[in-house]
């Protein structure tokens, strides 16, 4: 029988989700990650759920893999030391960078200056240049490249990078230079910036490059040592690791690109909400991710999630694409303060996180948290994890009371504003990817995970008017599921920047045509034969000498039809005008032209769960008292494994599981799904 | 003569109580607003100068109009004051005359956007934008003649006019205007935008009142101007003493051959206010670099500093304005009469922060931050381009070094303004016909200190097409100064190099310059100052510095005491000799200016290449 492992490595813990591809089964695990070298958890976590599901690791036909290793490298500093070759004129492109002091006026005063990405003592420029149009202005000096490379060897660098003017246009001289660096360095890996990211603006381009050899050493260890004990347990199926984009690569093409990889973790929650979204046969999604220290929080339309063509980690932001997943520094341990200068509440971004951790973990945490708040308002019962986690309601009260106190209120009034500030920010992360993006949040459902995500769903929800909000099934292990159901998917992308009238319908159907075929031999290496392959393409279009661009789907048959274009025209002043409240009569601009190959795997199935009477009655573990809205209420707490499909939750109350808690707010109804959804909707 | 708001409600707003918590929801509310204007602003405009370099600046006002959410502070109260005419729902107000709104705007070049939002017939905020433009005509491609002694030389000027009206557009207006300018299409493109961003602004305040309350709404909007106005007391309390201090600085030259010119401010308090006088500043230049400045925006940069500098946490709004009186003399250069002319005026705004930074500092110096990147030099590169005989228009911001700081060394080749950035030179050579040859940062133009200021940029152009360029740049006669014990940061300069192989140094200020294919241009910008005493600071990364060449090995020995070997290594020995001899000759005192007035004026032609300007006379 075929299994698929799904694996999402976090900060805290290790969560596994293996299923049986033909019926749906499943089978959850979670175990403390390993941060000095994350394959111990995940080769444990396997063996253990191996032994659960009582198969072998030989019967895993698919491994799944999301990981925050690259993530975590950049946000830790931990990334290779990483040279950078340059064209002459340009050694100091990172330390210059776009010139930009973020902040407002006079935040230069206390701005840190940043070390480049790579140190300008890693930094050498070579002796040559190409035009605007990719003509050679200035062939390469050799010897100068080699004498220049031979004193980068000095520093003693683990990865390098090259970056050239113009290269976008023409990548030949990019190509000469590493043929000469392989020769220099034969150890160590070499990444080209219009190999890793074919497009104008050479500071993006030599950044996006040089995080891409900042993590691609850690990576290619991590991912070549986690194979090979994979492959020691008997393991013989494919290997693949979720991307940014929430698309999946093979484990080998993810060691050589690993910048595409950066948000592989964050990603793993999108597409298993999509997996839900398509159970419930929801379609308008918002995702609400919430952890011990940050929020993660994207859009999904009619099924797609919103792609952007940047990935931020930290303060870095790099040009590869990813799921517009937008974090914010609210969660579970985000620390409440009040400032002496204004009296005004503030929630994060610090954070107590794993260590000490909230005040009523016991753990030597006495700074008051979002979780301490939940614990003062009854939203969270006396223990987690199934029980074998015990809360301090004493200590949770005693550090509210120090915000209560600043505040002269109640102690279950200062919690509660610590609950309101908590979810405006992350409203204001939802406002984000939706509003900001001229989506309207009251078109879309809510869906909360990670393992505060149903707590502050139904009043995020609430807030934004976005119903039903959603308690998926699993949510502890919401990311890992993401990455057990994803499909493979390859994209390639083009530069063009030219205006359409001075272009055909013919020459971009020969384009289309071609970069059809990049993709689909891309995705036949990693075994998906050409017909289980859905082909999409896309173009960036903007009003001429406009700097950003809108990307509009295309349809490679119109422009076999000679329609194309004037659909695409069409297409774009649409949504310019959905976007912008205005049009205007100038040439419209195609900046770049993508194609995606995405395999059509077969989809995997949800368990069903038995049909109940309506009543939820038979999943009341006791009674209990919550603390909403300036009031002490009667509620109850429900065992969520004991609810039946068509149960009728009223609010309030709360929703226990081994690793996650729900709540559902009063006036608000939850009302299970065939497959074990909580579905919560107002009563009104 | 006022403003007239025409309101279809006149029931009065009633004042509620509004818990701390609803408060803090409505200002990050509006904050989120302010951040979506800014996206959708350079998701559409089309100029370089606003879309790759961030020259626009957006508001959100409360009903009386003060700032909420911005960064220069309300341009809403100068419009209202000059402006003499009715403000009704559906209005869209456009201008861009400094003299018809109390400075609200301080040159042409800036297209400014109101937008009076209403709800159920009540007024009940602002939102605003202004932006420069490439281009408004007159005599000059940029619209800004160095030479210019008139604002009527300085392209079209914009009175407050409705260009909206009842929300339908008053297109023979828009019309009219762009039919005067030499790039229409960025012009229509960069004005859409910024209505676009207001019309977002409206959307979410209108959405706030929807989910509080109006009434609601309004008192929170008071709540904040008076929560801000508490910080803010207890700050200027701490900080501003009631002794009076004063400090002076420079413009280099007015562009037409006089300088320097006098900037001068004095403060002190007085019981819970503190005074900001400018009494003492030079009269009004006969060129364009006067700088017509509104009092409200020179509260708002000195409220802006004040935080910065002493608590960055608290949240700025227009709340303090009645703790700050500032005094700025008629006829003066930054107070001068109609119809001087302003356009290059973007000098002694910059200026003005560094003298602000100077007074705030003296009374506790190691807060304070040396001189710094204080303008936004401008290039302007125009022609018909050969190849397809289409005209192109190029205006670009350079940058320069952050000053040394008491928090760490400045920043190369930075920008002190807000949301500014470069222009990627890739773009640069896609679109206009220019190769940049070099784009670094100047080694040793930083000032020396215990922190080290940035240093300023060289930007090679070469031409690849005849055209004509422009310049507007300062700190080349004056040094850009450094504090308790810092260096001052070197000066900027121009120098032409024709294919020819001859030379020319470019004045600071100029404008119809003929460049012809092959020619270069190094366009070289001021370093900041340097921050403590130089040879305290660690000789190991000055060494560094060196291998980086951010600084160079003569550098380090002559500023630093510093002996770099050429294997990168320290040479302690010589290393403090050098460093014992430097200490005893240390200047003295919290500002190191450079050479004085009179050796500056003396050396000038052997340093800069260039005669010194007259001294300013005035009848």
């Amino acid at each position: 029988m075929p299994y698929r492992l799904g694996v999402d490595v976090g900060g805290t813990f290790t969560d596994l989700l293996l299923i049986e591809e033909n019926t749906g089964e499943t089978w959850r695990n979670k175990v403390p990650s390993t941060p000095h070298d994350p394959s111990i958890a995940v080769i444990n976590g396997t063996k253990s759920i191996c032994e659960k599901a009582n198969i072998s690791a030989t019967d895993i036909q698919q491994f799944l893999h999301g990981t925050t290793v690259a993530t975590n490298a950049v946000l830790e500093g931990k990334g290779a030391k990483t040279g950078l070759v340059v064209t002459k004129g340009y050694r100091q492109i990172l330390q210059v960078a776009r010139s930009l002091v973020p902040g407002g006026l006079a935040a230069w005063i206390t701005w840190p200056k940043p070390a480049p990405l790579a140190a300008l003592e890693c930094t050498v420029e070579i002796d040559e240049r190409l035009s605007a149009d990719g003509d050679i202005i200035t062939p390469i000096n050799e010897q100068q490249t080699r004498s220049a490379l031979e004193r980068l060897k000095l520093e003693n660098i683990e990865a390098l990078t090259i970056c050239l003017m113009n290269s976008y246009v023409n990548g030949l001289h990019e190509i000469k230079v590493a043929e000469i660096a392989r020769e220099i360095f034969p150890n160590i890996p070499v990444s080209i910036s219009h190999e890793i990211l074919p497009e104008m603006q050479e500071y993006e381009r030599a950044l996006t490059t040089v995080a891409n050899s900042l993590v691609r050493p850690v990576m290619a260890k991590y991912i070549s040592n986690l194979r090979l004990k994979l492959r020691e347990l008997g393991m013989k199926g494919r290997i693949n690791l979720l991307r940014s984009d929430g698309g999946l690569i093979g484990s080998e093409k993810a060691e050589i690109t690993p910048v595409n990889l950066l948000m592989s973790g964050p990603a793993g929650g999108v597409t298993g909400a999509l997996w839900v979204a398509e159970n419930t046969n929801i379609k308008n999604i918002l995702t609400l991710d919430v952890g011990g220290t940050s929020t993660d929080v994207a859009l999904i339309e009619k099924g797609e999630p919103l792609l952007r063509r940047e990935t931020s980690v930290g303060h870095l932001t790099v040009r590869a694409s990813s799921l517009d997943v937008k974090t914010v520094g609210a969660g579970g341990g985000s620390i409440a303060h009040v400032p002496e200068l204004t009296g005004a509440l503030r929630v994060g971004p610090e954070s107590a996180g794993a260590v000490p951790g909230p005040a009523c973990y016991s753990k030597g945490g006495k700074l008051p948290t979002v979780t301490d708040a939940h614990v003062v308002l009854g939203n969270l019962p006396e223990s987690l994890l199934g029980g074998s986690f015990h809360l301090d309601q004493e200590a949770a009260k005693e550090a509210i009371k120090t915000i209560a106190d600043a505040l002269n209120v109640t102690i279950e009034e200062a919690a509660q504003g610590i609950i309101h500030i908590a979810n405006e920010n992350m409203y204001g992360a939802l406002r984000l990817v939706s509003v900001q993006q001229g989506y309207d949040p009251r078109d879309f459902a809510l869906m909360g995970f990670g393992g505060a995500g149903s707590l502050h769903s139904n009043a995020v929800g609430k807030l934004m008017g976005s119903y039903p909000v959603i308690v998926p099934v699993s949510p502890g292990v919401l990311c890992a599921v993401g990455d057990a159901t994803t499909q493979m998917r390859y994209e390639h992308a083009r530069s063009f920047n030219r205006t359409i009238s001075k272009t055909d319908n013919k020459e971009i159907t020969h384009l289309l045509h071609e970069m059809r075929e990049v993709v689909m031999t891309d995705l036949e290496e990693e075994g998906i034969p050409r017909e289980k392959q859905t082909i999409k393409f896309e173009a960036g279009v903007r009003y001429r000498g406009q700097g950003f661009e809108v990307d509009i789907p295309l349809n490679d048959q119109n422009f076999k039809d000679d329609t194309g274009l004037d659909i695409l025209k069409a297409d774009f002043d649409k949504e310019h005008n959905r976007l912008f409240t205005f049009n205007l009569d100038v040439e419209h601009e195609i900046v770049n032209l993508r194609a995606v190959a995405i395999a059509q795997g077969a989809k995997m199935p949800a368990i069903v769960i038995p049909k109940g009477d309506g009543n939820p009655d038979q999943a009341i573990l006791r009674k209990h008292t919550m603390w909403i809205e300036g009031q002490s209420l009667p509620a109850a707490i429900y065992d969520r494994s004991k609810l039946e499909s068509g149960d009728k939750i009223p609010g309030p109350c709360v929703i226990v599981e081994m690793d996650s808690t729900a709540v559902i707010l009063p006036d608000h109804i939850g009302t299970v799904d065939r497959c074990g959804n909580i579905l919560i909707n107002p009563t009104l | 003569m006022t403003a007239q708001i025409i309101l279809n409600n006149n029931t009065p707003f009633q004042q509620v109580d509004v818990d701390t918590i609803t408060l803090d929801i409505i200002e990050n509310a509006l904050r989120n607003a302010r951040e979506e204007m800014d996206a959708t602003l350079f998701r559409t405009a089309m100029s370089p100068g606003i879309r790759e370099q961030g020259d626009a600046f957006p508001l959100i006002a409360e009903r009386e109009g003060k700032m909420i959410v911005g960064q220069f502070g309300s341009f809403i109260d100068g419009f209202l004051k000059a402006y003499n005419g009715t403000i009704e729902e559906g209005d869209v107000f456009w201008l861009s005359d400094p003299y018809a709104c109390d400075g609200a705007v301080s040159h042409n070049n800036d297209w400014l956007i109101i937008r009076p939002i209403f709800k159920n017939g009540r007024l009940v905020s602002w939102a605003s934008m202004f932006g420069h433009q490439t281009d408004i005509g007159g005599k000059v491609p940029g619209s800004m003649p160095t030479d210019a002694t008139s604002v009527f030389e300085e392209g079209i000027r914009i009175p407050p006019v409705k260009l909206y009206k009842k929300d339908i557009l008053q297109e023979d207006l828009l019309n009219l205007v762009l039919h005067q300018v030499r790039m229409p299409e960025w012009c229509r493109a960069d004005l859409y935008a910024i209505i676009a961003s207001c019309r977002v602004a409206e959307k979410r305040i209108l959405e706030i009142c929807d989910r509080f309350g109006e009434n609601e709404y309004i008192s929170a909007t008071d709540y904040l101007l008076a929560r801000n106005k508490r910080a803010m007391g207890h700050l200027i309390n701490n900080a501003v003493g009631e002794e009076k201090v004063y400090f002076e600085d420079f413009v280099c030259d007015d562009g037409r051959g006089f300088g320097p010119y006098k900037l001068k401010c004095t403060m002190w308090r007085e019981g819970e206010k503190v005074i900001l006088d400018f009494n003492g500043t030079d009269p009004q230049a006969a060129g364009s670099i006067n700088f017509y400045l509104n009092e409200n925006m020179l509260k708002m940069f000195f409220g802006i500093y004040m935080i910065m500098v002493f608590d960055p946490q608290v949240l700025i709004n227009d709340g303090f304005y009645d703790l700050v009186d500032v005094r700025i003399p008629k006829g003066s250069l930054l107070k001068p009469n109609f119809p001087a002319a302003l356009s290059c005026r973007t000098h002694a705004l910059g200026r003005i922060f560094d003298l602000l930074g100077a007074l705030l500092g003296k009374k506790q110096p190691e807060f304070m931050c040396a001189a710094g990147f204080s303008s936004s030099p401008h290039l302007m590169f125009s022609g018909t381009d050969k190849k397809t005989g289409e005209w192109f228009q190029l205006f670009q911001i350079g940058f320069g070094g952050i000053p040394g700081r008491p928090f760490g060394d400045g920043a190369d080749g930075h920008s002190l303004w807000p949301g500014f950035t470069n222009v990627p030179n890739e773009f640069l050579e896609r679109y206009f016909p220019m190769r940049i040859t070099h784009y670094t940062s100047l080694a040793d133009s930083g000032g020396a200190g215990f922190y080290r200021g940035g240093n300023g940029i060289l930007m090679t152009y070469e031409f690849l097409n005849s055209g004509v360029i422009s310049i507007h740049d300062d700190r080349w006669y004056t040094h850009p100064w450094g504090v308790n014990g810092g260096e001052p940061g070197a000066r900027s300069r121009k120098i032409l190099r024709r294919k020819d192989g001859s030379k020319t140094v470019l004045p600071a200020k100029c404008d119809g310059v003929e460049v012809f294919t092959g020619d270069q241009l190094d366009y070289i910008t001021w370093g900041g100052g340097g921050w403590g005493n130089p040879l305290e600071r660690d000789s190991e990364l000055i060494a560094l510095e060196v291998k980086q060449g951010l600084v160079t090995a003569a550098g380090a020995f002559e500023n630093y005491g510093v002996k770099v070997e050429n294997d990168y290594s320290v040479n302690q020995k010589e290393t403090q000799m050098r460093r014992v001899e430097m200490a005893k000759n240390r200047p003295e005192g919290i500002f190191n200016f450079g050479p004085d007035m009179q050796s500056l004026r003396e050396n000038c032609l052997s340093d800069t290449g260039l005669e010194a300007p007259t001294p300013p006379r005035w009848s």
